[in-house]
């Protein structure tokens, strides 16, 4: 859609551990700890704490940028971190913590191995959950949803080709039956394709997202061409022009491909990029804004569901893990969304959006609240 | 309780039950024993500048645009800003509307002040006028427009509704008790029937800037403090520089000298998906502490930015897409403009979402140099601008202030 959410994405490929802002401290809290982080020290409020989740709430007293992990005792593996904390700034590091043998660390600078201190938590007889190799789970997540990520680009990049071919050589009966069902491919992926803010415009870009004397190309310009009924005295492009505005989207798409060729994920990655899907659901596609000409929005929620779903599936044995009610509420949640979705179904496709009445609008609405609200809970369930 | 004959003394008492369900306002009334008699919060509305302005900032806001009819005379208008004139310097040192007040009068008439604000403290009412690039299209002010005087620009994602947008004219009217700017709008809308329209006009609570000193930095409907950088009153080298119409800024609107231009924006926040998202990602888009308000780069609330800081494999600790980084006078020419926008809830929309969002103001001294080119920033490259949608706009020249005995815009019309 915008060339904004996709930068989130990228973000979040950097980001790692559970940080939050919250100002939580309940006093005597045992699991609840400070850290006075300066340019030379790194005093945690204490040396121990019961298993369970524990928070450090992390203030920056030092002049320099600084980082806290907390590390197993190898020294080596990190269990959890928080980067980026400014001078004078305070911020809260969330983890679930078995009992045993930690260091924690500070990094004024952000360099060196940082100034190291042994932590304990301790056993309360209570369980503090699994506590399996997560490292793994993540892994095969991750590169699941890559394979995915390939796979949705080979066949965007195969069907727009086809695309393009039926628009040029005038077949636009056929061209704007493939047009909602080449999208799809373009839709389960967006927040990533998104995430490459040189092509989002270039491929996805509204008319009313356009600056002053910007070109407008892609999809939706093709689109307003196929489908240009709401439109007030509109000019048909040339053969010309459709040739211009098709060749230049296949090779945005080839761009888009090739990019994708080698991408990889994090587990936060998955997580945002789920709950942007969703969001992209609520602002534009519920609404009827983003396919306005063809109003064909509705295989657009099927596609930003799938995409969600495949997110939400490949983390799911670590979910099920660390927060298994999430992820059966997840499960409830995709579930009954879908049932609405194919209740609005036509044949392979959908019925257009003009069709539903603004009760079924509504209700759709409200369904994507209902999944998006928990969806939004699940990168720091995986996290923590 | 000492109580006066006055309108306002003499209701203030015989109200009581009404008076207690505004609080702390009505509680002062207790005292009042005169209209406007010292207990009550007035802001004097004569003066070099306009009230409402360098005024610090009330905490609501009733905020109206309106149309001139086609059948008004240019005479008519005068008549009207007039009439306004006097109105608005009677209802901000708590009088009512109209010089019968809401109770006196033949009992046959209406009564010259619709009654509502009786017993109610005046709450620092300012009532500020605007003249929109509409209005000198007519009346042979055309050569009297300021250059900078012309509508906004579309920006790219403006999803701008007539019904929320432009005017003629222009009414602000702020106070800390949103009835009596409720009211001070309604009278004013009254007195101009058959001469100017209400075309649309938007309520406002929960002030979204400080604009003096004193006063800490309100939070917004994303939950952040904003409106940080923005000028108050106390700075006034600066104020002078970035919000009053300077002596020779443009020959053909020397009328306009000791006014500045309101900028409003009625920008929707989509608060549900951005309820949905990390602290880590508001935090980015802002580019500054939920907490404290202080820039990702340290050093608390008023610190200035380092967009430089390197954090984490060398990109910059503060996003240069974040709403900070692309907003911050340091990367648009150093200006600077005097906020004074509001939050508002529109009630909620047909799917059942908050229609709430920010009602942007702003007075500067030029909108081509302080408003434009950073919204057009804004607009391209802004990270929250997945979460806003502008919906409203409108731009106005405020003339200076009107001194006894004069009106408001009387230069204009000389």
């Amino acid at each position: 859609m915008t060339i904004r959410a996709m930068a989130l994405v990228l973000a979040a490929l950097v980001a790692a551990g559970c940080t939050s802002n919250a100002a939580t401290t309940a006093p005597g809290d045992p699991r609840t700890l400070t850290v006075s982080a300066t340019d030379t020290a790194c005093r945690v409020s204490a040396a121990t704490a019961p298993a369970g989740t524990l928070t450090f709430s992390v203030t920056n007293d030092g002049s320099k940028v600084t980082e806290f992990y907390v590390l197993a005792s190898d020294g080596l593996r990190v269990v959890a971190e928080i980067e980026n904390i400014g001078p004078g700034i305070r911020r809260d590091l969330v983890l679930s913590a078995p009992a045993g043998s930690y260091i924690t660390a500070c990094k004024p600078g952000m360099v060196g191995d940082g100034i190291r201190t042994p932590f304990t938590v301790t056993d309360t007889g209570q369980s503090v959950g699994p506590t399996g190799d997560d490292a793994a789970l993540v892994a095969t997540a991750t590169s699941q949803y890559a394979s995915y990520v390939r796979d949705q680009t080979d066949q965007l990049l195969t069907a727009t080709r086809t695309f393009a071919e039926l628009y040029v050589a005038g077949k636009d009966d056929e061209a704007r039956a493939l047009y909602p069902v080449a999208r799809a491919h373009w839709e389960r992926i967006e927040p990533v394709a998104e995430s490459f803010g040189d092509l989002d415009p270039k491929m996805d870009a509204r008319e009313a997202d356009l600056e002053a004397g910007e070109e407008w190309t892609g999809w939706h310009r093709i689109e307003k061409d196929l489908w240009p009924q709401r439109a007030t005295s509109y000019t048909p492009l040339t053969a010309a022009e459709r040739k211009t505005y098709a060749d230049d989207l296949v090779a945005n798409t080839t761009v888009l491909y090739d990019r994708t060729r080698t991408i990889t994920f994090t587990a936060d990655a998955l997580g945002n990029g789920a709950k942007s899907l969703l969001d992209e659901v609520a602002t534009g596609k519920v609404t009827g804004e983003e396919e306005y000409w063809s109003r064909t929005d509705l295989y657009d929620v099927q596609a930003n569901v799938d995409g969600a779903r495949i997110a939400w599936q490949a983390l799911q044995p670590l979910l099920q893990r660390k927060d298994a009610a999430l992820d059966k509420e997840l499960q409830t949640r995709f579930a009954e969304l879908q049932t609405l979705l194919d209740s609005h179904k036509a044949g392979t496709g959908f019925v257009t959006y003009d069709t539903l009445s603004p009760a079924q609008v509504k209700a759709l609405s409200d369904t994507v609240n209902a999944l998006s609200e928990p969806l939004s809970k699940m990168t720091a369930a995986v996290l923590l | 309780m000492t109580q006066g004959v006055s309108r306002r003394g003499l209701l203030g008492a015989a109200g009581a039950g009404a008076v207690a369900a505004v609080g702390v306002a009505g509680a002062m009334v207790a005292s009042r024993t005169e209209q406007g008699a010292s207990t009550a919060r007035t802001v004097p509305f004569h003066g070099a500048h306009q009230a409402g302005i360098v005024t610090a900032a009330q905490d609501r806001m009733h905020f109206a645009a309106f149309d001139v009819n086609p059948s008004t005379t240019r005479a008519e208008l005068v008549a009207l800003l007039k009439d306004w004139t006097v109105a608005a310097a009677r209802m901000t040192q708590g009088e009512g509307a109209g010089p019968l007040g809401p109770l006196s009068g033949p009992y046959d008439a209406p009564p010259d002040d619709t009654g509502e604000a009786i017993g109610l403290d005046p709450g620092n009412l300012t009532i500020t006028v605007g003249f929109g690039p509409s209005l000198f299209t007519r009346y042979g002010l055309a050569d009297r427009r300021p250059e900078a005087l012309a509508p906004l620009p579309l920006f790219p994602g403006d999803a701008l509704v007539e019904a929320a947008s432009n005017g003629d004219l222009c009414v602000q009217a702020c106070s800390d008790d949103p009835q009596v700017a409720v009211h001070a709008i309604r009278n004013l809308t009254r007195i101009a029937f058959g001469r100017a329209s209400l075309r649309w006009s938007q309520l406002g609570f929960g002030r979204t800037s400080s604009t003096t000193s004193s006063q800490v930095t309100p939070r917004n409907l994303f939950g952040f403090k904003d409106g940080t950088n923005s000028l108050r009153a106390e700075q006034t080298a600066e104020i002078d520089a970035h919000v009053w119409v300077q002596a020779g800024a443009d020959p053909k609107a020397t009328w306009l000298e000791g006014g500045s231009y309101l900028v409003a924006r009625k920008i929707a926040m989509h608060a549900e998906t951005w309820d949905r998202s990390s602290m880590r990602e508001q935090e980015r888009i802002v580019g500054r502490t939920k907490a404290e308000g202080s820039p990702l780069s340290g050093g608390g609330e008023f610190a200035t930015p380092d967009f430089a800081l390197p954090g984490r494999g060398g990109a910059p600790v503060i996003d240069p897409h974040s709403h900070l980084a692309l907003a911050n006078p340091q990367h648009n020419d150093g200006v600077r403009m005097l906020r004074r926008g509001y939050n508002y809830v529109d009630g909620s929309t047909s799917l059942g979402r908050l229609a709430a969002g920010l009602f942007f103001v702003a007075f500067v001294t030029d909108p081509r140099t302080h408003y434009i080119p950073m919204q057009t920033k804004l607009a391209a490259n802004d990270l929250m601008s997945e979460y806003l949608q502008h919906i409203g706009s409108g731009l106005w020249a405020v003339p200076p202030g009107a001194r006894e005995g004069e009106f408001l815009g009387q230069a204009l019309f000389a």
